[in-house]
């Protein structure tokens, strides 16, 4: 088994060497850095559905929760504002929701009032419906206003490790949520449920033009390493500072992502991972042996979850532009399912090998499919079938396609994945 | 009567045609579900591809001169649903059933099933590139303007051809798959395997030709609700994938495995759509006569705003999950 892993890191390594030389050391600099957020991500879903077996489909939402945290904690200050009515209007909106919450709490308590069946299940609607219209008539002047005077709420100017840290807790806290209305369910319901919820905060944050700048997209976002501009500054090359830069950026990526797999290693080859195992394989018989089912998968589910939010905000720091409307389902979440179903559910390995591999094919397959095609248009040009129309195009959907192609292997060949879950079984 | 025709056109109209396409890809989704227990996402490509099939149909009918009175894509509709459902059985053949025959869990046939997705959005993408194409090149998209001023009105009803077709359509569709599923030997065995697939194997029905029909009543139906999205709007590659989830939300809320609940669902859905991004002001405007200065109505008055309107789909989603899992029919569990 090691020298399988081992011979599969190796072969990872020159495919990496081969790029780097192929496409030029400034490009598969950033793709590596990409990469480690990448494995990041692919780890927390790796907890999700390896350990606890939890269908989550909406690690997008967990991303843009990411992003959006670093955006607004990294960017900076915005004093036009600060100095308007903006945030006293914001206040009263907070108050506002706190009102609604509270009347939705009570109406959930109705009963004890002694309102009971139908009219309990009325009166929870009506408080739904006023508590909404409460929040709204507070929220719609505010965001309004903002939109007109000050643009959006801009940034707090802190540190983008800060914002990482706190894109963690954002998915920590969303996922919570998430998890107390899901997790009940069976599984493709879960998986539904997680798509919907995902969409629904893609909305929210697509749209919260006030909050987020929605389709006019934040930039430029912060490094927490120094820029290449900076090294450029102080008289390096253009190529040599961008390597720099990159690098130190790759560094402190791997830095963490290694502190996240030492972390998730002992807690896994603890009891604590023993259990979630049992929970997996049979939650009924764990349920019996007095283990608190739903409160363990609700922990494994936002434990994975700070994951995302990280490697989501750890990649809008690296590209420096926060775009709503770039999140895709297609690029952000099932990428992240084939990561993980190649690499090897249940391995921590197995889910970062499988997110390198699978996001160099990602990027690699365009030029791939793009040289391909030109390659069979001369040829077919030469026979005098003409050329192919619109080269550039049909090659960008081609990365699409090979994403399929791999997964569908994969679920043939390799169910289990290319480095597979080792159960150790002691005596 | 004006704001009751307006509330006709915006509302009932609008939330009817996406209903019945709601509708149409919710029952292929829950057969598939009540059958083979597994959600099939690639369901929205089906969707797609059907639409394409129509297309290049209508396309071929109109180079050779063919008019006809209706729009051509209902005309080559059967067709191309026979070509989806070949499709269909292909992909199932191709891609489920070897997955089946191991064992896989329904999670493992999930996932290939968004292995299909991307396969064909790939493909899809390869061959007609990203952008949109309309079915009314040639042929004028007729809209019929209804006077209403008899009841009193100064706006028209209207309602374009197409919308009018896809509604006929999908009443006939779905009477038919009635009769089927109720009348039809086949259709008795396959609620028979929804039910209880072991028992339906043991008591004599033929599982492998039953999984077949569904795939070919699917496939037909996905055909038929996608080219009539692309006829009432236009086609694009990502025609239906925008709106698979709505389409798992109407099946969920019907309850998995129920034909009816499907259909109903995707009513429901379709129509709670609509109406949630309606403007209500130009419903209750006359009552500005009425209230006092501080209560006038504001220039819109939607439950929620119109870039939220696919969301709406999802919270009830949510919230039928939240509060009654089975649907609202109760559905099958496995």
């Amino acid at each position: 088994m090691m020298r399988r892993s081992l011979t599969l890191f190796a072969g990872l390594f020159v495919l990496i060497l081969v790029i780097g030389w192929l496409m030029g050391l400034p490009f598969t600099s950033s793709r590596l850095v990409e990469a480690a957020a990448y494995s990041l991500i692919a780890l927390g879903l790796n907890i999700q559905w390896g350990y606890g077996g939890l269908f989550n489909f909406g690690i997008m939402g967990f991303l843009m929760l990411g992003g959006f945290a670093v955006t607004f904690i990294s960017y900076p200050v915005n004093p036009t504002f600060w100095g308007s009515d903006g945030p006293w209007m914001l206040g009263r909106a907070l108050i506002a929701f706190v009102a609604g919450a509270l009347l939705v709490i009570g109406a959930r308590k109705s009963d004890r009032l002694g309102i009971r069946g139908g009219w309990k299940s009325f009166v929870t609607v009506l408080a739904w419906f006023v508590a909404y219209c409460i929040y709204r008539s507070q929220l719609d002047p505010a965001a309004a206003y903002i939109e007109a005077n000050a643009g959006f709420v801009g940034g707090l100017g802190a540190h983008p490790v800060l914002g990482w840290l706190f894109g963690g807790v954002l998915a920590a806290v969303i996922a919570f949520i998430v998890g107390k209305i899901a997790l009940g369910l069976r599984t493709d319901y879960l998986a539904i449920a997680t798509i919907g919820i995902s969409e629904i905060i893609r909305a929210l944050i697509k749209n919260m033009d006030w909050l987020t700048r929605g389709t006019l997209t934040v930039s430029p976002i912060p490094w927490p390493t120094p820029l290449p501009q900076d090294y450029q500054a102080s008289g390096s090359d253009m190529v040599s500072s961008l390597l720099l830069a990159r690098g130190g950026f790759l560094l402190l990526a791997v830095a963490v992502l290694a502190l996240a797999i030492w972390l998730i290693s002992r807690a896994y080859a603890g009891p604590w991972g023993r259990m979630m195992r049992a929970i997996r394989d049979n939650h009924i018989a764990s349920a019996s042996m007095g283990k608190n089912v739903t409160a363990r998968q609700l922990e494994i589910f936002v434990f994975g979850s700070v994951l995302m939010g990280i490697g989501g905000a750890m990649l809008v720091s690296f590209t420096q532009i926060f775009d709503p409307s770039s999140y895709q389902p297609i690029n952000h979440t099932f990428l992240i399912w084939v990561m993980i179903i190649v690499g090897g559910a249940g391995n921590n390995w197995g889910a970062v090998f499988g997110a390198v591999l699978i996001w160099l094919v990602w990027v690699v397959s365009e030029p791939l499919a793009k040289f391909i095609f030109e390659f069979v248009s001369t040829w077919s040009t030469n026979i005098g079938w003409g050329a192919i129309p619109e080269i550039e195009s049909r090659s960008a959907q081609m990365r699409v396609f090979v994403l399929g192609l791999v997964i569908t292997i994969a679920l043939r060949f390799a169910p289990k994945g290319l480095i597979p879950e080792v159960v150790r079984r002691d005596a | 009567m004006t704001e009751l025709v307006f509330f006709i056109n915006q509302v009932v109209i609008a939330g009817a045609v996406l209903g019945c396409i709601y509708a149409l890809g919710a029952v292929g989704i829950t057969l598939i579900f009540g059958i083979l227990r597994f959600a099939h996402f690639a369901h929205s490509e089906l969707m797609t591809s059907g639409a394409f099939f129509a297309f290049l149909l209508a396309a071929l009918f109109a180079s050779w001169g063919v008019v006809t009175p209706i729009p051509l894509g209902f005309v080559v509709l059967p067709i191309a649903m026979v070509m989806s459902a070949i499709f269909a059985l292909g992909i199932d053949k191709g891609f489920y059933a070897p997955l089946r025959r191991r064992g896989a869990k329904p999670v493992i046939l999930l996932i290939a099933s968004i292995g299909v997705t991307l396969m064909a959005q790939g493909l899809i993408r390869l061959f007609f590139g990203a952008g949109s194409w309309s079915f009314f090149e040639t042929e004028s998209k007729e809209i019929f303007r209804i006077d209403t001023s008899f009841i009193g009105s100064t706006r028209p009803l209207v309602i374009t051809e197409p919308q009018l077709l896809m509604i006929v359509v999908t009443i006939i569709s779905v009477l038919a798959l009635h009769f089927f599923l109720t009348r039809s030997r086949l259709g008795k065995a396959m609620r028979a395997m929804a039910d209880n697939a072991d028992l339906a194997q043991v008591s004599g029905i033929n599982t492998a030709l039953v999984v077949r029909v569904t795939w070919i009543v699917a496939g037909a139906l996905a055909c038929m609700a996608g080219t009539m999205l692309a006829l009432d709007v236009t086609l694009k590659p990502d025609l239906a994938f925008n709106i698979i989830i709505p389409i798992f939300a109407a099946a969920i809320v019907g309850g998995l495995g129920q034909a009816y609940g499907a259909i109903a669902g995707g009513l429901l859905i379709g129509f709670a759509e609509s109406l949630a991004v309606f403007n209500w002001t130009m419903v209750l405007r006359p009552l500005n006569a009425i209230l006092p200065d501080w209560m006038q109505l504001p220039a819109t008055l939607a439950l929620v705003p119109t870039e939220y309107k696919l969301t709406v789909a999802f919270v009830i989603l949510v919230v039928v999950l939240l509060v009654r899992p089975t649907g609202i029919f109760k559905g099958a569990s496995s």
